[in-house]
Formats: structure tokens, sequence, C-alpha cells
């Protein structure tokens, strides 16, 4: 299988002082990677780096491209949709707006609408709110409108900042029910960061371990999963 | 009562105008932040384009077009030149700034133009409308072309993926940029749009008021006090705003017999301080939450 993101040395920091010494990773096409770590491992910053929010140093290929060093306006025109920490919802505008802001960068309209269209028949919820204030959507729902924002820019690449992020575990479950079909049958590529470990890994097919700024162990998720020592010093359960 | 009616009437007509000026103050607020003090010189700068285009002898309306098309490249030349370079200095930075263009634009519209009054043509004519004495001909051309300049803006944003792009990029910079808008031309293109707005509200103002360079100083206050009424994040209170001082200012000038005409200016102060210490998102605005 042929490598879509392949990361090598990246270093990054906020004000100077850096919060990834050098992190090595890579993301086969149409896999689903993980990053996970505790707190402060470095995990969104990895995410924000490669999108270029923050300014980073060494080497971050996306199919060809070099993305250090890019705009993340045109990171977003190759492909790579980022779904940040927090959502990045627009809280005042509808929920169709939202949507189509997610394709801005595509010009054909009859497509657009077709894809809101398949963005409802994923998110059956999003479209009896089509009109609402995207504010007043519950938690899942925004995280749901998140997701169906980035799929409006039919991605290559997914980046997923903690989508359980402060959901019930119902909606969590469900949540990575849509994740996995859409990687399935879709073929979206994904790098996902999560503090809930057995949730991530059970849907990532590999998975890097970060700690204070640096990969420490990598691996298939399953081998990852079942690693006893890995479990009780990193992952907590 | 007649009179009453026509000072309302009058009130609105000069409120459409300082309605410009606010949906110009707004329009740059919500891309970077900051009052535009310099806003009312370059729509002062904006209307000497015009006369001189007159001067030289093309049509009004020709004209008009002329000066909205030179003050939108203007007003993106002055983002794109002086403010994105300095578009995370400090917020002292940004008013020496616009310190510093108020008073290039005011001396150098003084050298070129001379800071004689001149009379300034309007193209609705000065008669009473349909000969009833309540309005004037050109005080309803003004209400009409800030209203046909609502509706417009009201569509571009309403229904234009360009408009969604600039409201994303002021609701959200980080999202919008994550889905794609180059945010620093959204910006851009308000500093453009509030240009040229500020180039319609100097043109119809002209007529009234006369044209010399220091012509725009105290509409720019009654614009500010209407967008601040108004609420400094929302457009349509911004509008709402500058009509209400319109006819505040004027009703209060004529009915209450210790301000007259030399007193109105006070009024938009006072109804500055007082929003901003009784409402200060305004009628319309949002509060403003900022996490830290």
């Amino acid at each position: 299988m042929s490598m879509l993101l392949e990361v090598k040395g990246l270093v990054a920091g906020y004000g100077g002082i850096p919060a990834l010494h050098g992190v090595d990773f890579s993301l086969e096409e149409g896999g689903v990677t993980t990053l996970l770590g505790a707190n402060g491992a470095g995990k969104t910053t990895t995410l924000r780096a490669l999108c270029g929010m923050i300014r980073a140093r060494g080497d971050a290929n996306f199919a060809g491209k070099r993305l250090i060093g890019m705009q993340t306006e045109d990171i977003v025109r190759l492909g790579i949709a980022h779904v940040p920490e927090g959502r990045g919802t627009f809280t005042r505008m509808s929920v169709e707006e939202n949507l189509q802001l997610g394709a801005m960068t595509r010009r054909n309209g009859a497509d657009i609408k077709q894809d809101i269209e398949r963005v409802y028949d994923h998110f059956p919820r999003l479209r009896q709110r089509r009109m609402q204030q995207a504010g007043t959507l519950s938690g899942g729902e925004q995280q749901m409108l998140a997701i169906g924002r980035a799929l409006m820019l039919r991605p290559r690449l997914m980046l997923l900042d903690e989508p359980s992020f402060g959901l019930a575990p119902l909606v969590v479950r469900e949540m990575f029910d849509i994740l996995g079909g859409l990687n399935r049958n879709e073929k979206v590529s994904m790098l996902l960061v999560e503090q809930n470990a057995s949730l991530a890994l059970s849907l990532a097919d590999t998975a890097y371990l970060l700690e204070t700024g640096r990969i420490v162990t990598s691996g298939p998720a399953a081998q990852i999963r079942e690693d006893e020592g890995v479990r009780r010093s990193y992952l907590g359960y | 009562m007649e009179l009453f009616w026509q000072q309302i009437l009058a009130g609105i007509a000069t409120g459409a105008i300082y309605a410009c000026m606010a949906l110009a103050v707004v329009m740059i607020y919500q891309a970077i932040d900051h009052l535009n003090f310099a806003q009312g010189e370059m729509a002062m700068f904006s209307t000497f384009i015009a006369f001189q285009l007159m001067l030289w002898g093309l049509p009004y309306w020709v004209a008009f077009l002329i000066t909205l098309v030179v003050s939108f490249i203007g007003g993106v030349l002055v983002d794109r030149v002086i403010f994105k370079p300095i578009h995370d200095a400090p917020i002292l930075s940004h008013v020496v700034v616009f310190i510093a263009l108020l008073a290039i634009l005011n001396s150098t519209a003084g050298f070129i133009w001379d800071f004689t009054v001149k009379s300034f043509p309007s193209p609705f004519g000065s008669a009473p409308l349909f000969g009833s004495s309540l309005i004037s001909a050109h005080q309803a051309g003004m209400i009409s072309v800030t209203l046909l300049l609502l509706v417009f803006l009201f569509v571009f944003f309403r229904y234009t993926r360009i408009g969604l792009s600039m409201r994303a990029a002021a609701a959200n910079p980080a999202s919008a940029r994550l889905v794609g808008v180059r945010v620093g031309w959204m910006n851009a293109l308000g500093w453009g749009m509030a240009a040229a707005i500020g180039a319609i509200a100097g043109i119809l103002i002209a007529p009234v008021v006369f044209l010399e360079p220091n012509m725009m100083i105290s509409i720019l206050l009654y614009g500010f006090a209407g967008a601040v009424l108004g609420g400094l994040t929302s457009p349509a209170g911004a509008v709402l705003g500058g009509f209400m001082v319109g006819v505040v200012e004027n009703l209060a000038g004529t009915f209450i017999p210790v301000i007259g005409g030399e007193l109105k200016l006070p009024i938009a102060l006072m109804l500055i301080v007082a929003v901003l210490v009784f409402k200060p998102s305004g009628l319309m605005g949002r509060t403003v939450v900022q996490r830290v």
C-alpha cells in the first residue's frame, strides 16, 4: 500500500516553546491511523501543524506535496479536512450554511447540493434541523455537523481531533460507527486523535503513542491493544 | 404637527447617511476588530474624486460609478498595503495608523483641492418632493439610495457564496480557513466595500453640508454613534442605529429649546456613552464572550 501522508522530524510549538520534538509517522491510503497519548503529549499540536494553523519545521508529505510552509487555505484544497477540537462550528449560521461553507473550495453547484443531501442521509437529525442556528444544536449534533462539513470537501484525508469529546457514551458509539462506515464505504483516510484509547484502537488499523512531543511506540492497532505494558503505562486501562 | 413630521423625515434622511457610515464602520470592525477613525476622511476623499471627475466634464452617474470603483480599489489597497502587515500588532499601532491615514487624506485633499467650501450637485434636485413641504427631492433620494444599498447588501451576504465566505471569515477566522476561505482577501474585500459605501455616503451628503476636507468629521461621529447604538457586530443594527441617531438628533435640535442647532453633536456623543454604560453590545449586537 502506498503512503498518503508521511511525517518526518516534525517540530512545532507555541511562542517559541516546542511542543513537538521531531515526530515521525505515516498513514496508508484508505487507512485509519490514531495518535494516542495523555493531555499535553502533542496530539492536537500535530494536527494543527499538519494543516498550517501553527508554524512547524520538518517534513510532512501528503500525496507528494510538501505541507510545511503552506497556507491552511491551500492545504484544504489538497483534500485535507480538519475537524478541529471544539468542532469549529459557525454558531450563528444555519446548519445548511455550515455545510455549504464546507464546500467553499468546490465549484459545481449541482454536485454540492447532492452532497448536502448525502450528509443528511448520514445524519438524518441534521436534515430536521437544516434551517436552525448551528449554535443551538446539542453537542452530538454539532459533532455530526462538523464531520458533515468536513465531508462536503470530498476529502482524501480527515483529521479528527477528539470526536468523542463531551458526548454521551451512546452518542460516541454512534459517531464511531458512522466514522467506520465512512472509512469503509467512501474510502476516506483518517488521522484520529483521541483521549479514549480503547475507542480509538477499535476504529484504527495503526496506532502511534505520543509522549511529551515524541513517538514512543507504534504498531498495528490490534497489537498495541494487546500489549499489557503499553496499556498499563500509557493508556491507563 | 407638520413641523414634527417634517423633522422626523429630515432626521430619517440624514440618518440614512449616518446609517451608511455606520455600516462602513461595522464592516471594517468585523474584519479587523477596530473602529476605523479614517472612515470619514476616506469618504470625503472619494467625494472629491467624484467632484474632480465632474469638473472634467463627466456626467453625474458616470462619475458616481467610477468613484465607487476607485474607492473600492483604494479600500482594498489600504488593507493589503497597510493593515495586512500589521495584522498582529497591538491595538495602539492600529489606532496610530488610523490617525495617520486620517491626517494624510485630510491634508492631501486640502493640498489638491484647497480648503474653500465648494457646492456639490444633487442628481435629485433640491425642489420639494411632489410639491409637498414635508421632504425635499434630495432627501427622498438619500433615503432611497440607502435603502437600495441595504437590499443589495442583504442579498449579497445572504444568498451569494462570497457573501457567505465573508460572514464566515468575520465570525470565526480559524474555522473559515479550515474550510478553505481566504480570510485575508475577505478582509480586503470588506475594506473595499466599506470604502465604496463611504463614498456613497459622502456623495449623498455633500450637497447638504457642502464639500470641504473637514466635511465628514461630525458625520463620522454620528456614524460611530449609530454603529455603537445598533451594535458593532450587527450590520442591520448599525443601519437602524444610524436612522435612530438621525431622528433623535433632529427632534432634539428642534423641540428642546436649550439644544438648538449648536448642541446637536453632543447628543450623538451622549448616546455613545449611554449605550456603552447600559448596553455595551448595542441594540442588536451579540455579546462577545472570549475564551481565555
